[in-house]
C-alpha cells in the first residue's frame, strides 16, 4: 500500500492507494460521485477533472501521479445550496438533461473561461470537443457556457 | 476482449533508472492516453510500467539557434503553450485538432511518436520540418531521422532498454506557409481518417520549393517526394494542381481497418492536394 499526500477542492489529503488504482476509482471511493465511469478510454469526458487546473481524464490517470498535486472535481466548485454560477446557468439554460456529462463539461467549462472570458460558440464547442452528450444535442450545453461566461464578465464568479 | 487487471507502475528516480527499468522489461508510460487504453482492452500486457512523464530531461522546450529542442514528455497542450507554434506555426495547426483539451493536457509528442501509429497527428510536422529523435539506452546516445526512426505501424527503431529524450525541429529557411487538413468521421475527438500537411515557399501564387506529408495512407507517414518535385515552379491554381491528384493518390499504400477502406484512402489523398488552393485566399 502507498500512501500519498494531495489536495482535493483545497482540502489536504492523506490517502492509501492501491496497486494500479485510477484516479477515477480513487476519486469515487472518496466519495466524489460527480466524477463519472463513462468509456474508460478516454472518449467520453464523463470522468474529466481538473489536475493543476488542467482537465483531465480521471479514467487514464493512476491514482499514484498526482502525489503533490491539486485535484479538482465538480464538488469543489458548488453544491446544491450554494451552486457554482456555472451550475446555474446549465441549469437555467436546459442544459442538464440526465446529467451524466454534466460534471465534465461543467469543468471543461471553467478551464474555457479561466483562459477565455468571452468566448465565441465555436470556442465553447471547441472546448468540449472531448464530452459527450447523448441528450441535449449541445445547444443548450453551449448557451449555458456562454451565459456563465457574460455573467463572469459581469462580476458573478468565484 | 480480454481485459487485464492492474499493472504495476515505477517511477524511477532519474534517467539511469529508467532505463534500466526498461531494459527489464518495463513499458514506457507517459501520458498514458493510448497506453491504459490498450492495457485495459488487452492489446498490451505490459509485466510493468515506467512513469517517465515527470524526468526532467524529458520537459524541457528550448529554443536554440536553429530549432527547437522537445522534450519527449511535454505534453501536446504545453507546446501549444510554449515559443515553438509562434516559430513553427504547423505545430499550431496539427495541435489544435489532436484530440481534444483534457488529451491534450495528458498526451506526449514522445508517446505519439513511440506509438508509430501512420495516423500519429505530431508525425506530420516532424516529417514536414525533418526533425531528429534522440535517444538514449544502455550504450549511450544516439540521434535518427524521424524518417528513419518509424519503421511502420506500432515499429520504431527503438532498441532494448532505449528511450526517446527529445525531438530537435530545426527552423526551416524563410517563412513557409503551413497547411494542415485532417479527414475524420466526426469533427470532435477523432483519430485521422487520413491527413495532409504542407510547406510552402510561395513567390505570388508560384511554389518555389514545397514539401508534404500524408498521414494514415500507409504503415508509415509518408513524404511524397516525385509529386513535391514536380510542384516547383507551378502556380497555386486549379489547372497546375488538379493533373499531380493521382500522382499523390499513388504515393499511397493503404490499408483498410476501422476508420476507412483502402479505396477512399487512395481517392481521398490525391484530392486533398486541391485543398492548398485555399491558402490563395488568404
Amino acid at each position: 500500500m502507498l500512501k500519498i499526500y494531495f489536495e482535493l477542492n483545497g482540502e489536504p489529503m492523506y490517502v492509501e492507494i492501491k496497486p494500479g488504482e485510477m484516479l477515477l476509482d480513487l476519486l469515487r471511493r472518496l466519495g466524489m460521485k460527480s466524477v463519472k465511469e463513462g468509456c474508460r478510454t478516454g472518449e467520453c469526458g464523463a470522468c474529466t477533472v481538473l489536475l493543476d487546473g488542467k482537465p483531465v481524464r480521471s479514467c487514464l490517470t493512476f491514482a499514484a501521479k498526482i502525489k503533490g498535486h491539486r485535484v479538482t472535481t465538480l464538488e469543489g466548485l458548488g453544491s446544491p445550496a450554494n451552486p457554482h454560477p456555472l451550475q446555474e446557468a446549465f441549469l437555467e439554460t436546459g442544459a442538464v438533461q440526465c446529467g451524466f456529462c454534466t460534471p465534465g463539461m461543467i469543468l471543461v467549462a471553467y478551464d474555457l473561461l479561466s483562459r477565455n472570458p468571452d468566448p465565441t460558440p465555436e470556442e465553447v464547442r471547441e472546448a468540449i470537443t472531448g464530452n459527450l452528450c447523448r441528450c441535449t444535442g449541445y445547444v443548450k450545453i453551449v448557451e449555458a457556457v456562454l451565459l456563465a461566461a457574460k455573467r463572469r464578465r459581469e462580476g458573478v464568479w468565484r | 476482449m480480454k481485459k487485464t487487471g492492474p499493472v504495476e507502475i515505477v517511477k524511477p528516480k532519474d534517467l539511469g533508472e529508467a532505463i534500466a527499468f526498461v531494459r527489464k522489461g518495463g513499458m514506457p508510460l507517459a501520458g498514458g492516453t493510448d497506453a491504459f487504453v490498450r492495457i485495459r482492452k488487452g492489446f498490451w500486457d505490459p509485466p510493468f510500467l515506467v512513469y517517465i512523464g515527470e524526468l526532467p530531461e524529458l520537459r524541457e522546450v528550448e529554443i536554440r539557434e536553429g530549432g527547437a529542442e522537445v522534450g519527449a514528455a511535454v505534453t501536446h497542450a504545453e507546446l501549444l503553450r510554449s515559443e515553438v507554434p509562434r516559430r513553427l506555426p504547423i505545430f499550431r495547426l496539427v495541435l489544435e485538432k489532436l484530440g481534444a483539451p483534457a488529451i491534450r493536457e495528458m498526451g506526449t509528442i514522445g508517446g505519439n511518436v513511440a506509438n508509430a501509429s501512420p495516423a500519429g497527428d505530431t508525425l506530420i510536422p516532424l516529417y514536414l520540418l525533418e526533425a531528429r529523435v534522440n535517444l538514449v539506452g544502455p550504450d549511450g546516445e544516439r540521434s535518427l531521422a524521424i524518417e528513419e526512426f518509424v519503421l511502420g505501424p506500432g515499429k520504431t527503431a527503438l532498441r532494448e532498454g532505449e528511450l526517446i529524450v527529445s525531438f530537435w525541429i530545426p527552423f526551416p529557411e524563410g517563412d513557409p506557409v503551413p497547411y494542415f487538413h485532417k479527414v475524420g468521421r466526426r469533427r470532435a475527438l477523432y483519430i485521422a481518417v487520413l491527413s495532409l500537411g504542407a510547406l510552402l515557399w510561395l513567390e505570388g501564387d508560384v511554389i518555389r520549393e514545397m514539401r508534404l506529408a500524408l498521414g494514415a495512407v500507409a504503415p508509415t507517414v509518408v513524404r511524397p517526394r516525385e509529386v513535391e518535385a514536380k510542384l516547383r515552379g507551378r502556380r497555386l491554381s486549379h489547372e497546375d494542381l488538379e493533373p499531380l491528384c493521382a500522382e499523390l493518390s499513388a504515393a499511397t499504400s493503404s490499408i483498410t481497418d476501422i476508420r476507412g477502406p483502402d479505396w477512399y484512402r487512395r481517392e481521398a489523398a490525391g484530392r486533398l492536394l486541391l485543398g492548398l488552393l485555399r491558402l490563395r485566399e488568404a
